[in-house]
């Protein structure tokens, strides 16, 4: 099956490949980095690469490769576990919305709505100003930020699948809305949302790098590459490179995710691939 | 057409009205008394009271609720404490700065996307196509305000052309606008990226529908066939699509002012949000959402007025 | 003779090698006459049809000569091409829903080729479109005109696309299976009225279609195609009524008869319509012929004269060795 997708689409290939690559990285730091990410080094501070740092170090003497190794562990870990509320959130109310139907499906799809007049990081800067800064509020607010989109893409989907024969015969035979939503819906549903999940994902990592740019998200000793981009700017006269690494990371692993969802995409529904 | 736009203007305020008891809920439910950050922790119970009663934060909820929106309808958006002047003339203050930003933004990507998104779909499957896809992909994965700080590095520090920062106002209206124009750029080339792929697979929708092969039979030329045929057709999911990434421009521009150091109301929202200037924030970002709404239902006229099946009430 | 197609052939570049989709297809019509084109789905029949008014998919490779009017339209450039379409040659096709465009009104579209071709203003396009749209016998013309396509119904579509198409006087139009998607009792209406505007305006008609009924009433002459070459061509009355090709012979059996014996099964041709990759060399008909020989798989299709029209193109036939 896997095999399968993958001899249909390059793009999955090349972008599974450069998520390795992330995923590879932050499951690196968590074990070994050159230096300590967040460790100060104020006689080293502003450094050309060099042997000793590969990258050099910035303003504060901290280690530039260790610090994007580190921050990738945030991004990864804030794009995981936002997506995973804002999918369990999203769906949950797009399966009631589809069941329900009625004015409970309208309102529902009324709020979602609305909530796109809030993009995800508007409604994060909100939530992480008015709560505080840092890592849990910055998850919970893309989280419940990226929901809506979810709740519409299960709605239409489910709407589809249960207008099928199955679902009735399923019905007739006595299954429970629980049972019919698990077994039935989501796995004829899943293909759709989890090219969504993988739009949703590089999305998330984009609006962290942004709040952490603005200090409103990981806050030290957690590195984030957002915050090392906003660290980097007053040095931009001397030491541009600080601000090129950090950016080059996180471009590589939204690029990466945009063609594993196109790969994803591509190799699931054939009826697309033909048009183009 | 008229029916159509007035159901459309009501929803409009269900809308606001809605997104004005969220966005109250959020920032009136705070944890701690709003006075009490103000005036510090080692301020006595008295003062805290004082100021609370000044502020009418002791107010029951929904009573303050309705006085805030009783304010704005009538025009009055209440004082800021912080910077000790009424909000109404700091937003719009602020909008001189911000407006002209989105609107240049916006102009600059929808240049780029429609010449690139026709000049993709002509080509359709050739390298001038592939080179503008891959372009594209570049675009959408480039956080805009990296991308500001990169413009910065060549057309400030190395080439020397335009400010890295800050806003000379618009008594001088020259360098005022060079001033936004390595912000709008950044803004406006992802935007651009976005809405590139969104013009060139509208485009390469309508045109393998049949009425451009009838088009072609009548002696119609390939370019005459995708501008007058295909690209009306086009047009309403691109523009339904444009209005969508406004919200997002809106975020992205908050973000590039903060970059940039442009006193618009995205950093207006910032510096109020760290000096608990609640009543400022509410009154931003209402009038933020309330951009978004109106210009979605212009964009929802538009696209009725372009296809007339939508009209009839009929699914386009 | 207002056309003359020789040797025509039509290759289409794939991912997985060129596909012959038409092959040294020859025939011929006069002004004024109408000629029908049969064949199952893959015959080549539209193929033959878009070669005519210079419209083939994108890195189509052609060979041979159409003749139209004296000038090869196989040799034209793009430009010379354009100001046929529309002016000279005209198609209609057929799905009438979709022809036409949603956002423009009827009397637009019917006009543009007058503004096109003749160069017309806005006004006087719009108001030649509204005579066309009662020509083609629509009622409430003006109104019409006025409206946008969602709001007419198929067979009103598709006499508004025949009014598109007559606008500027054409010599022939095309016609690929023009009422294949209407209802059974609007198909005769559109049929009758092309045919008879035809005959008012001595319009050359090439009809495509895979319904033989529908060559019979409204075609005098037909060619019937298969794997992307002509099998048989001829007058009507005599290709179906004295037919000499297997393939043939085995489309009109295949046709369910009317007080047929009830339980009696449906004669169908057994296997299915070849593709062009890899096509073997001699008659694409002979896997499914019941009457294929070894010869047939090797030798390229000769023409076989059984009258002074009516030609067929089988290698036994020539060799005499079948006999009806």
């Amino acid at each position: 099956m896997v095999e399968l997708l993958l001899r249909r689409s390059s793009s999955l290939w090349i972008g599974l490949a450069i998520v390795g690559l992330v995923v590879g990285a932050a499951a690196l730091s968590c074990f070994w980095t050159p230096y300590p990410p967040a460790a100060l080094d104020i006689p080293h501070r502003l450094a050309a690469p060099s042997a000793a740092h590969w990258l050099g170090s910035d303003a504060l003497g901290r280690d530039v490769v260790s610090g994007l190794l580190a921050g990738s562990r945030v991004s990864l870990l804030v794009g995981v576990i936002a997506v995973g509320v804002g999918l369990t959130l999203g769906v949950a109310l797009g399966l009631i919305a589809a069941a329900a139907k009625g004015w409970v499906e309208d309102a529902i799809m009324k709020i979602s709505d609305f909530a796109f007049a809030f993009p995800a990081l508007l409604m994060a800067i909100l939530l992480t100003a008015t709560y505080g800064p840092g890592v849990v509020n910055a998850i919970l607010a893309i989280g419940v930020a990226n929901a809506p989109i979810f709740a519409r893409l299960t709605r239409s989907a489910a709407n589809g699948v249960l207008t099928q024969e199955y679902i009735l015969a399923a019905r007739a035979a006595g299954r429970g809305p629980v049972a019919i939503a698990f077994v039935h819906v989501l796995p004829n549903i899943a293909p759709g949302l989890i090219v969504q999940a993988t739009i949703q994902f590089a999305i998330a990592i984009l609006a962290e790098a942004a709040l952490s740019y603005l200090g409103l998200g990981a806050q030290p000793p957690l590195v984030s590459w957002g915050r090392m981009l906003a660290d980097a700017q007053p040095w931009l006269y001397n030491s541009p490179r600080l601000a090129i690494a950090p950016g080059v990371a996180i471009a590589v692993s939204v690029l990466g995710l945009n063609f594993v969802g196109d790969g994803l995409r591509d190799a699931l529904d054939p009826k697309l691939r033909a048009r183009r | 057409m008229l029916g159509f736009a007035i159901k459309r203007l009501l929803l409009v305020v269900a809308t606001l009205a809605f997104a004005s008891a969220i966005v109250f809920g959020v920032l009136e439910v705070l944890p701690g008394n709003a006075a009490q950050t103000m005036l510090g922790a080692s301020a006595t119970p008295e003062a805290v009271a004082a100021l609370s009663h000044k502020l009418g934060l002791d107010k029951p909820l929904s009573l303050r609720y309705f006085d805030w929106i009783r304010g704005a309808l009538q025009g009055d958006f209440g004082q800021s404490y912080a910077y000790n002047s009424d909000i109404a003339s700091l937003i719009l203050q602020r909008l001189s700065v911000s407006a002209p930003l989105a609107l240049l933004s916006m102009s600059i990507a929808t240049s780029i996307a429609l010449a690139a998104g026709v000049y993709s779909a002509e080509r359709r499957g050739k390298a001038g196509d592939a080179a503008i896809m891959a372009a594209s992909q570049f675009g959408i994965a480039v956080p805009s305000f990296w991308l500001g700080i990169l413009l910065v590095l060549i057309f400030s520090v190395h080439l020397h052309l335009a400010p890295a920062g800050g806003f000379p106002g618009w008594s001088k209206p020259a360098r005022a606008f060079a001033a936004l124009v390595l912000p709008a750029t950044a803004l406006g080339l992802v935007q651009a990226a976005i809405l590139t792929r969104v013009t060139r697979s509208a485009l390469v929708d309508a045109l393998s529908e049949d009425y451009i092969r009838t088009a072609r039979a009548k002696g119609v030329s390939r370019r005459a066939a995708l501008w007058r045929h295909a690209l009306p057709n086009a047009l309403p999911p691109i523009l339904t699509i444009m209005g969508l990434q406004f919200a997002n421009l809106i975020a992205g521009a908050v973000v590039i002012e903060n970059v940039f150091v442009l006193p618009g109301l995205g950093r207006l929202i910032l510096q109020a949000i760290g000096n608990r200037d609640v009543l400022v924030v509410e009154d931003c970002v209402m009038g933020l959402a309330a951009l978004v709404v109106a210009l979605n239902l212009l964009i929802d006229i538009v696209v009725a007025a372009i296809d007339p099946r939508l009209r009839a009430g009929r699914h386009g | 003779m207002l056309l003359e197609v020789a040797g025509l052939t039509i290759e289409l570049p794939t991912p997985h090698g060129d596909l012959r989709v038409v092959s040294e297809v020859t025939f011929a019509l006069a002004g004024g006459e109408s000629l029908g084109v049969v064949g199952e789905s893959g015959s080549g029949k539209t193929m033959t049809a878009l070669a005519l008014i210079g419209l083939l998919p994108e890195g189509a490779r052609t060979s041979g000569v159409v003749s139209f009017e004296g000038r090869n339209l196989l040799a034209l450039g793009e430009h010379d091409k354009r100001a046929l379409r529309g002016d000279r040659i005209a198609m209609i096709f057929q799905e009438p829903m979709t022809a036409l465009n949603p956002l423009h009104r009827i009397g637009a579209q019917v006009g543009e080729p007058l503004r096109l071709h003749r160069g017309l203003s806005r006004s006087a396009a719009w108001s030649r479109a509204v005579e066309l749209l009662g020509h083609v016998r629509l009622s409430n013309p003006d109104r019409l005109a006025q409206a946008y396509p969602f709001m007419l119904s198929g067979g009103e579509r598709q006499r508004a696309t025949i009014a598109m198409a007559l606008a500027c006087g054409p010599k022939l139009i095309i016609a690929d299976e023009p009422t294949t998607a209407l209802d059974v009792t609007v198909q005769a209406k559109i049929l009758d009225l092309l045919a008879s505007l035809a005959a008012e305006s001595q319009m050359a008609t090439l009809l495509v279609s895979h319904d033989l009924a529908v060559v019979a009433r409204h075609c005098q002459r037909v060619l019937v195609m298969y794997g992307g070459e002509v099998m048989e061509e001829g007058p009507v009355a005599a290709v179906l009524g004295d037919a000499r090709h297997p393939y043939t012979r085995a489309l009109l059996g295949a046709r369910p008869r009317l007080g047929a014996a009830l339980g009696a099964r449906l004669a169908a041709i057994a296997g299915s319509a070849p593709g062009g990759l890899n096509r073997p060399p001699g008659c694409p008909f002979a896997p499914r012929c019941p009457h294929a020989a070894d010869i047939c798989r090797d030798a390229s299709l000769p023409v076989v004269s059984i009258s002074r029209d009516h030609r067929v193109r089988c290698v036994r036939l020539q060799a005499g060795d079948l006999a009806w």
